[in-house]
């Protein structure tokens, strides 16, 4: 076990800068994702932590040694790929035992190496298979034994769950955890599920177009978005966004263009009249007077809550109800933004304000 | 009417039809109609020759004369014929030095061209240029280059001061071979070294990777994951390139027809030369026929090469 330091890393292929001064500080024993929408260099950095590609500015250290110029096989780190990278004709027994066999380790050794992962991921039953002869499921196990047969530093995991249907997803996730929780083996695990980044993270960053838009906890990272972008991103359903100005008259509110007024906890600094992003999660939505007039849209019961889509004016927004609701589209309502949950955010540079 | 009463009535219509009508649409029996065309050519221009090659074989049959059936006279000959014997082993010294030094040289080009460099597109065209050449142009191309006159490679060295006397590349039983060898295998790499490179590129670059990071070398990475992977085609490439081999005679019979002294006579050319130059049909078609066993082994080989890949198939699936 070891921790990580990416301290100001840059990547460019040819002339296109794809990373633009990323940094990260892992913690011995963290499980930290990188979540962000797709194409904006998760996988690059963690390939880029592994050796796979080089690094083009900034320096990357593992337990204290500035790994840059490390060939990958000598930064004792165990990666899982998306396609699991399964070596077709071994069979999962070798797959697993495959680094070790490389290391020069006893016949014997390997054995029971191998034998205690497979009874940690219960792939005892399947160690004679071919990875064609597997489930996508149990291939996903196998590459994680593959990785942790070898007690590595750091575990890197790029979206390992993707290719499965969404009940494994589910419980390969808990897997996962329970994994990390008796391991304790840094682990930096990529994905572009925020619910995935959730429940698994000691510590999620959230990156968007090479940079990292925030670090933090997760919950820290629900409450406290940094900036419209990671508020938007983290959740689900999305936060809504409603656009107005600042206003404070008594108390402080938000004023939309249709005049209708957004109640706030406190008046944030800032002069009054400025132009905001008013953010609220669909959750935070109460029915009652005095709120804001909707037309229901569309009713989306899903058995523990009610969503509902209804239109502001000219804005959808979603809500979010805990009790079973009686509507139909076309209802008239009235919605309460919760004020103490609100979130503001400067409309120009997006930050919270 | 219902559609029931239809469907009904269309199912009794189908039991009316007589047993002709039924192998027409019948989904087995379709397939071997579409089959028919092509076995029929392959029977006609593949096996009929083939058997009528056998036949002559066993008679002593020669240009312009029909022969009557003689057993296995034409064998016993051979049998006792040194010459056969030597075109025997030459073929065997042939193929094999060939097929090996074709498989070494056509997998390192593979490689090479399986890397990132410029102009790969460019190279890999240039790569093709020696199959590409008809034989007989290459082989005539090769004369010269062997010529005892006029070789570029012995004036070359020459030149250099290596030797002082021309080389006579064809004119020495060993050497003529070697630069025999040496051209098949000029010939040869192109199309072993293409196919072995599209299977190359079949396997997937994060196994390479995985296998990195498993701590494996360069040579380790090619040794457990490339050459493996690689088995099913190389077993696929190498059979063909020793059955085109065992059975070459252009480039021979442009270069040496089979001199100097039978040194390079292989087991093709010496059944030309007996069957058609001397007229002998019938012992020039029982050397053609002894090639068949030799060729059936490579097949058979080959094949029991290939059914050990379970890895392959998808059998247990579950
Ligand atoms: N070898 C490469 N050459 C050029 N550009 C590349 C290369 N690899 C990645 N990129 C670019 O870098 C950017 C980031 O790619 P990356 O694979 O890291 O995205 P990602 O965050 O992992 O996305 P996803 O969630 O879809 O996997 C993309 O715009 C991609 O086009
Ligand atoms: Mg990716």
């Amino acid at each position: 076990m070891a921790s990580v330091q990416i301290r100001d890393v840059r990547k460019s292929f040819g002339d296109v800068e794809i990373l633009h001064g990323v940094s990260v500080p892992i913690e011995d024993g963290q499980f930290v994702v990188l979540v962000g929408p797709s194409g904006c260099g998760k996988s690059t950095l963690l390939r880029m932590l592994a050796g796979l590609e080089n690094i083009t500015a900034g320096t990357i250290s593992i337990g204290g040694r500035v790994v840059n110029n490390v060939h990958p096989k000598e930064r004792d780190i165990a990666m899982v790929f998306q396609n699991y990278a399964l070596y077709p004709h071994m069979t999962v027994a070798k797959n697993m035992g495959f680094s070790l066999m490389l290391r020069g380790e006893s016949k014997s050794e390997i054995d029971t190496r191998v034998k205690k992962a497979a009874q940690i991921l219960g792939l005892m039953p399947l160690l004679e298979r071919y990875p064609r002869q597997l489930s996508g499921g149990q291939r996903q196990r196998v590459a994680m034994g593959r990785a942790i047969v070898r007690e590595p530093q750091v575990f890197l995991f790029d979206e390992p769950l993707s290719n499965l249907d969404a009940k494994l997803r589910v419980a390969m996730r808990t897997e996962m955890k329970e994994l990390h929780q008796r391991l304790k083996t840094t682990t930096v695990y990529v994905t572009h599920d925020q619910i995935e980044a959730m429940t698994l993270g000691d510590k999620i960053v959230v990156m968007h177009d090479g940079v990292i838009e925030q670090v933090g906890a997760p919950l820290e990272l629900y409450d406290k978005p940094a900036n419209q972008f990671v508020a938007g991103f983290i959740g689900s359903p999305a936060m809504n966004f409603l656009n107005g100005k600042l206003k404070a008259n008594g108390s402080a509110y938000v004023e939309t263009e249709q005049g209708h007024k957004l109640p706030l906890k406190s008046m944030p600094q800032g002069e009054s009249g400025r132009d905001v992003v008013y953010g609220i999660r669909p959750e935070h939505f109460e029915l009652g007077e005095g709120g804001l007039p909707a037309e229901v849209v569309v009713v989306e019961p899903t058995g523990s809550e009610t969503q509902v889509v209804a239109r502001i004016g000219n804005q959808e927004v979603i809500a979010v109800f805990r009790e079973r609701q009686n509507l139909k589209p076309g209802d008239k309502i009235s919605l309460r933004p919760r004020a103490d949950t609100a979130h503001l955010f400067a409309k120009d540079s997006g930050k919270r304000i | 009417m219902s559609t029931v009463e239809e469907a009904e009535r269309n199912a009794s219509r189908m039991k009316e039809l007589s047993a002709w009508g039924r192998l027409k649409v019948n989904r087995n029996w379709l397939a071997i109609w579409f089959m028919l065309p092509a076995a029929a050519f392959l029977l006609l221009f593949l096996a009929w020759p083939l058997l009528l090659g056998v036949w002559l074989s066993f008679t002593d049959t020669r240009l312009a004369r029909p022969g009557k059936f003689i057993g296995f006279e034409n064998y016993e000959w051979l049998w006792d014929d040194s010459v056969f014997w030597l075109s025997v082993f030459n073929t065997l010294l042939y193929t094999i030095v060939a097929s090996i030094i074709k498989f070494v040289v056509g997998l390192y080009l593979a490689l090479l061209l399986n890397r990132h460099m410029p102009f790969k597109a460019m190279i890999r065209s240039i790569v093709l240029i020696p199959f590409i050449v008809p034989t007989v142009l290459s082989a005539i191309a090769f004369w010269w280059i062997y010529d005892s006159q006029f070789s570029i490679i012995s004036w070359s060295l020459k030149q250099m001061g290596l030797i002082n006397q021309n080389i006579d590349f064809l004119g020495d039983g060993n050497l003529a071979r070697a630069s025999l060898i040496f051209a098949n295998v000029w010939r040869g790499v192109p199309f072993v070294a293409i196919t072995l490179l599209a299977g190359l590129q079949t396997v997937s670059p994060s196994l390479y990777e995985a296998a990195t990071l498993d701590g494996a070398s360069a040579w380790q990475r090619f040794r457990f994951v490339t050459y493996p992977l690689l088995t099913p085609i190389i077993a696929v490439v190498m059979t063909f390139s020793v059955l085109f081999t065992f059975t070459d005679f252009q480039l021979i019979w442009a270069m040496t027809r089979g001199g100097p002294a039978n040194a390079t006579h292989l087991m093709a050319t010496l059944s030309y030369s007996r069957g058609i130059l001397s007229g002998q049909l019938g012992e020039g078609s029982a050397i053609a026929t002894a090639m068949i066993p030799f060729l059936l082994a490579a097949i058979m080989f080959s094949w029991f090469g290939l059914q050990r890949r379970k890895w392959q198939q998808g059998e247990n699936n579950d």
